[in-house]
Parts: structure tokens; sequence; C-alpha cells
């Protein structure tokens, strides 16, 4: 069975598209990644398949349940960490887990144990009974995750679950949640804008942008599209630097983004030393060239011709979403 | 259909979050008291109420109690605005639960807090009056706790009604001068309003506050404007009105 079935789901805010007819199917069990820019339309996804917006148009199905007629099922199937923090500050983190418990029903000896052993995996034993206001981000973010598996939900969605936080505390959570996802068989849905952590988490992967996706496959797929190694050069004229790389045997493509020139070849090594002569050859100056193996990011470009860093470098804009989903 | 496990689950948190923030408590403790005693002991020295039977003091504590009341529901059922900045009201409307048990699970935790606290004004109103002046007997005391206790659901409702509609706290200071302020003094908590212009009188009447602060008068001092029956029916019928308008308001929340 599947998971998560989604068919045709659409948002509009005022005519403005920010989901726009999007399909995927998750398997159980499978850690399923939504990557895309700020502004790409990922947690209206999750909103929506949490039942927090309504869809202008399409279906869902989520552990089976029909998102538009059987909410609470769906509801009682689902944890989430939301993009924005959702603690109360005022409350411990053990009686934030307790009132979670309580409200998902969840009987008193088994919220003690369900609490302890959240805490636990999280390792936040120490902290429990210090007020929320205390706990530093990843603290925070920590306990929103064992909030998120106290009623022992089929499906967890994850919204940006490590934006904001420091390498260390990312690899952390990045942890938990393969472990959560082995030893328990939860199935998961996750959102990101870091190539790492969808590549590091992710069993498939959905790019999308502008609210729609744009490919899908598992990582190793999506990066075999490019057809090997990416050398990324910075040349003093890149029109005419494409031209002629273009002509060179084992060269597959040649992307012009700004004044940066990407190359992808199946043997990188080999070939970088013999652009740098051709374009010495034709007096063209290289400043700069890298090369590496694919990442998503590199999927990302082929696809949109634009960086995901691009939009995240604007983090004034990224700011104020922040503050409008959070107010909302 | 009403929950009680949620009704109680908010309810539980309601109380935690009150007994947690001591300035808070103290803060709203201490305004009617600093009322009670400047208004009451010092206005009242050189000041008394035309015909009547009592001095000052008196006629303003049930005044004062109002007040309590008033100040301490509105702004707990306010406060939902800042769950809803700090993200937990998601948290809450996420949760397969009925959104009119998570209404009266609030409404109930907050009625409680501003309950506590008015009967804790409610003793000191005893203690500097003293017993002989204040009709005291099991009876008058349930009867203003009655009235009290509306008085809180009803105000609590109010608030949910405003924070449904407020997404910041930017226009919550033109509620306060706007509503919260004209209710308060408009209730006859400080002055009879039978002797206030006609105009006033008028604008009195369509203050739900002033038959609870009458009512409380009623069962307290054994004197009032209408007769206890007539305040409790608009009180309850107020009541009603608000809890159910809340309720509807809350169910549509995105
Ligand atoms: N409540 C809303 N009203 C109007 N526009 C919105 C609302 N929520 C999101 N949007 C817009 O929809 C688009 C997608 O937003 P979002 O789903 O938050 O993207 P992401 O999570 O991928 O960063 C953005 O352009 C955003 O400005
Ligand atoms: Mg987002």
């Amino acid at each position: 069975m599947n998971a998560i079935e989604v068919k045709g789901l659409a948002k509009k805010f005022n005519g403005f598209a920010a989901v726009d007819g999007i399909n995927f199917e998750i398997k159980e069990g499978e850690i399923f990644g939504l990557l895309g820019p700020n502004g790409a339309g990922k947690t209206t996804t999750i909103s929506m398949l949490s039942t927090i917006l309504k869809p202008t148009s399409g279906s869902a199905t989520i552990n089976g349940f029909n998102l538009a007629t059987q909410q609470n099922d769906v509801r009682m199937s689902i944890g989430i960490v939301f993009q924005d923090p959702s603690l109360d500050d005022e409350l411990t983190g053990r009686e934030n887990l307790d009132f979670h418990g309580r409200l998902y029903g969840v009987s008193s000896k088994e919220r003690k144990e369900k609490i302890k052993a959240v805490l636990e995996l999280v390792e936040l034993e120490e902290k429990a009974d210090s007020q929320v206001k205390t706990y530093s981000g990843g603290m925070k973010r920590r306990l929103e995750l064992a909030r998120g598996l106290i009623h022992m939900p089929k499906i967890l969605f994850l919204d940006e679950p490590t934006i904001g936080l420091d390498p260390q505390t990312r690899r952390k959570l990045w942890e938990y949640i393969k472990r959560i996802n082995s030893e328990k068989g939860t199935t998961m849905i996750l959102t990101t804008h870091y190539m790492e952590e969808a590549d590091f988490l992710c069993n498939r992967i959905a790019i999308v942008d502008k609210g729609k996706i744009i490919a899908s496959n598992t990582p190793e797929k999506l990066k075999q599209v490019l057809g090997g190694d990416v050398i990324t050069l910075e040349a003093s004229e890149p029109e005419s630097l494409k031209k002629v790389v273009g002509k060179m045997a084992g060269i597959n493509e040649v992307t012009i983004f700004g004044d940066k020139l990407n190359v992808t070849a199946n043997n990188g090594s080999t070939v970088l030393p013999r652009i740098i002569k051709v374009a010495h050859d034709n007096g063209v100056s290289i400043r700069s060239a890298t090369l590496k193996s694919p990442s998503l990011e590199d999927v990302f470009i082929h696809y949109t011709g634009r960086a995901i860093r691009e939009e995240e470098a604007d983090s004034k804009n990224a700011m104020r979403l922040r503050m409008r989903v959070g107010w909302r | 259909m009403i929950e009680f496990r949620v009704v109680y689950t908010m309810w539980l948190r309601e109380m935690k979050r009150w007994w947690r923030s001591k300035p808070r408590m103290i803060g709203s403790l201490s305004m009617p008291i600093l009322w009670l005693v400047v208004m009451g002991i010092g206005l009242g020295s050189s000041f008394s109420i035309p015909n009547a039977a009592f001095n000052y003091l008196v006629f303003v504590s049930p005044g004062i109690i109002g007040m309590s009341l008033l100040f301490t529901s509105i702004f707990s059922g306010v406060s939902v605005i800042w769950d809803r900045q700090f993200g937990f009201l998601k948290e809450i409307l996420v949760s397969p639960v009925s959104r009119t048990s998570i209404v009266i699970g609030k409404m109930v935790g907050s009625s409680t807090v501003s309950l506590i606290t008015g009967l804790v004004i409610l003793f000191i109103v005893i203690l500097l009056n003293g017993v002989s002046s204040l009709v005291l007997n099991p009876i008058s005391l349930l009867q203003t706790v009655a009235f009290m206790s509306l008085i809180s659901f009803s105000f609590v409702s109010v608030g949910l009604v405003i924070a449904s509609k407020l997404t910041n706290m930017e226009g919550f200071q033109m509620i306060m001068s706007l509503l919260v302020m004209p209710t308060f003094f408009l209730s006859g908590a400080m002055f009879p309003i039978e002797n206030a212009p006609q105009w006033m009188k008028a604008v009195a009447h369509i203050d739900p506050l002033m038959y609870g602060v009458d009512g409380m008068r009623s069962s307290l001092t054994g004197i009032s404007q209408y007769p206890m029956m007539v305040d409790f029916t608009i009180l309850v019928a107020f009541c009603v009105v608000m809890v159910a308008l809340a309720s509807h308001l809350f169910s549509r929340i995105e």
C-alpha cells in the first residue's frame, strides 16, 4: 500500500498558484523529500496534506484515508514538525509532550512510557523539566521531533526540520530521523532547501519549483540525468568558451549560468586539462575551474537554470515569509 | 461534540501557565487592590453617594471585583493571539479533536484563572469592609460566585472573539481604549448609573458588565438598581451568545 497518494493537488492564494497541480506517491517506510527553493510551495503542500489548509483542487489519500472526507483519521495518522516553532515556551519540555499525548488520547500509562522513550531518543532527558524558553534552537527542534512521535503516527511530516541550525545539530537531527525511520518504519515526507539534507536522508526526491514538480526520482537517478561529472569554469568570455568546448569529444553538455560555464563529462578529471588547453589556444582566459561529482544542486540548475542558493541568499524575503506563515 | 479529555487538557495548560507566571498573577491582583484602597478608602473619605445607606467603599467593592474579572478575562481570552504568533495554535488545531472542545477548554481554563483572581479580591473586599457592612451568608456568597463565573465566561469569550479577528497585537491598544475601558467605566462600578445623564444611562444599559456589577451589588449589599433575577437573566443570555459566537468563529480559523 502507498502511505501517501497525491493527485493534481493545487492551492491558489488570490489567483496566485502556490502549488500548481502536483502528483506523487510515497511507499510505506519511505523517506520522501520535497526539495526546492524558498517559495516553491513546499510548506503549502505540507499544510494541505496535514489538513491545515484546504486545497483549491486535487485530492490525496493519507494512510488510506481521504484527505477531504476523513480529516480526523488523517490527523490521527500523522505527526508533524512545522517549519516554524510551535512549542509552548512557558511549559517544560515534558509538559509539552504530555499535552500532546493527552490531546491525541494516549492513555496515562502509555504516555509516561512514550515520553520517556522519545526524550531518550532525542537526548533531552536532562532538560525535560526546564521551561522550553530556556532551550536552544536545536533543542527546541529535537523536542518538536520527539513530540511528533508521541502518538505513534504512521507518517511523519518534517517541514524544513533543520532550518537555521548549526552543522553539528543538523547532523544529530539527521541521525534521529534515520533512526526513527529504520527502527519504527515510519514513513516520512520531508521538505528542505538543503541539497545535502535531501541527498543524505531521502530514498526518493521530488524537485519542486514555482509550485510544480519538475523531476522526481532517487537521488542517484536524478544525478545520472546530468551524465557525469560537473566542471564549473569562470571565464572571460563564457559565450565563446561554450562554443569551442561544445565541439570537444567526451563532453555531454555545456550550459551557462551567470558568468559561469557548467560542463558535464563522464570523465571530468581527464577532460578538464583538455578544456584549459583548448581555451588557451582560442585566447579565452579561465579564471577558475572546479571539478566535482554531480550534486542535487546541479540537478536543480540543470532543470531551472538557477541555483537554489540564489533564493536562499534573499534572506529578507525568507524572513518575511516565515513571519507570515507563523502568524497565519 | 465536546470531549472532556480535551477540555481538561486545555484547562490544565491554562492553570500551569498561570501558576508559573508570578508577575502576571501579582499584576492582576495588585491593580484591583490599589483601586480598592485608593478609590474606596481615599476617595470615599471625602465623597459619599447622595441618599445612600452605605459608604463609598461598600458601593465600589462589587465594582472592583467586576473590574478585576473583566480585565483578567479579556486578557486571558485575547492571549490566544500569542499562541498564534508563537505557533502553538497550529499544534492544537492540527490535532484530531473537535474545535468546540478546544474552545470550551480554553474558556473553562481562562475563566478559572479569572475566578480565582476574583475570589482573592472578594476576600480582600471582606477584610477591608468588615464582615458587618456586607451581606454575608452562604446564599449571598453563592449568588456572588455565580455572577462572578458568568462575568468571567462572558468576557473570556469576548476576548476569544477579538482574538479570532485580530492576527497580531497591533489592534490591541485600540481594543483596550474603545472596548474594555468604556465597558468598565459605564458599568456603574465607580458611580451609580441612576444619577448619570440620560444619554450615559442609555449607553450603560447595553453594557453587559453593568448587570454583572448590579447583580453582585445586590447579593453583597442587598441594594441594587434591578432585581437580581433581571441581572441574572440578561447576563446568562449574553454569556450564551458570546460562547456560541466564540465557538463558531474558532471553528472557522485556518
Ligand atoms: N497564506 C498565504 N497567502 C498568500 N500567499 C501565500 C500564503 N502562504 C504562502 N504563500 C505564497 O505561496 C508561495 C509558496 O510558499 P511556501 O509554500 O511557503 O513555499 P516554501 O515552503 O517552498 O518556501 C510563496 O510565494 C508564498 O509567498
Ligand atoms: Mg516552507
